[in-house]
């Protein structure tokens, strides 16, 4: 209950620097930080108590396991994240070599 | 255990703030790093080894780049302050303040709608397997895999990781074609 207030905390953060930041940098950090609350709380939720690793060895015969299909998907979410977050940033280094500054506020120049 | 986890992530909301107000962007950037290594150990603490060791990887790699983008750049941040001064009086800068409110608003309602909808959700500790069953007790005869996770990433969900490798190769594409055209002149 507490872990998930605060991890949707995180996400908040996250949130109020991409809503309120003017550096691109800084925008694409928030953005990362709303992807780590959001794998973070998938493994959250898949936890269970006194549970072991999901991996079968001598003496976990009779052992709860934790949800190992969350973490599946999560391990999925975190490799994607790293090409988005490439991406994103060889987006704005591009852009910072046209117009000199990562101040989303003055490249304005977009023209269709 | 729980309260470990819950101070591990009080530190990285603490470091996620300083990273957003930081005035230079290579301490923010640093500080991002706490961020990223503080899930790494509620990864390890939350019985998610193959997690951890995927995310240790990736936050070095990821710090790597960005440091490596803005190397060469302007470092400083761009913020407004919230306070203008002029002729020795502070005055509050209306078009941040403005930001400011609506951000706020926003981030209240939300929370709001997420605490009301706590109760839908099983609490922490407590988790029935529904879809996952299976997978724990067949698991290890069908895949032949002793690690339940990569067994379901790359026999029941191969699909899923067929889909990433997919979404890798276009994103690695796009970053070539961003990065080798010349842009026009304006």
């Amino acid at each position: 209950m507490t872990l998930f207030v605060l991890c949707f905390i995180l996400f908040l953060v996250g949130m109020y620097g991409v809503i309120t930041r003017r550096n691109m940098i800084k925008i694409i950090l928030g953005l990362c930080i709303m992807e780590y609350s959001l794998n973070l709380f998938f493994v959250l939720i898949g936890y269970v108590k006194n549970g072991v690793a999901p991996i079968i060895t001598k003496g976990t015969e009779q052992a709860t396991f934790v949800d190992p299909l969350p973490q599946a998907m999560v391990l999925t979410v975190i490799v994607i994240g790293l090409a988005t977050t490439a991406m994103l940033m060889a987006i704005a280094i591009r852009l910072y070599r046209k117009h000199n500054t990562f101040d989303i506020r003055e490249i304005n120049t977009l023209k269709g | 255990m729980e309260a470990i986890i819950a101070v591990l992530l009080i530190l990285m909301i603490a470091g996620s703030i300083y990273t957003l107000h930081a005035r230079d962007l290579l301490s923010a950037i640093v500080s991002y790093g706490i961020v990223g290594f503080a899930l790494v150990i509620i990864f390890l603490f939350l019985k998610a080894p193959d997690l951890a060791i995927v995310q240790l990887v990736v936050e070095i790699i990821t710090l790597i780049i960005m440091i490596a983008v803005i190397r060469n750049s302007s470092k400083e941040d761009l913020q407004e302050r919230t306070t203008v001064k002029v002729e020795g009086v502070h005055y509050i800068n209306l078009r941040s303040a403005l930001y400011l409110l609506v951000t706020g608003i926003l981030c209240i309602g939300l929370f709001y709608y997420f605490v009301k909808s706590i109760p839908g959700l099983e609490p922490f500790g407590v988790h029935t397997t529904r879809m996952a069953t299976t997978y724990i007790e067949q698991g290890a005869e069908l895949t032949g895999s002793a690690n339940l996770v990569t067994g379901i990433l790359f026999d029941f969900r191969g699909y899923d990781t067929l889909g990433e490798a997919t979404i890798l190769l276009t994103a690695v594409i796009g970053i070539l074609t961003i990065l080798r055209i010349k842009g026009k002149k304006v």
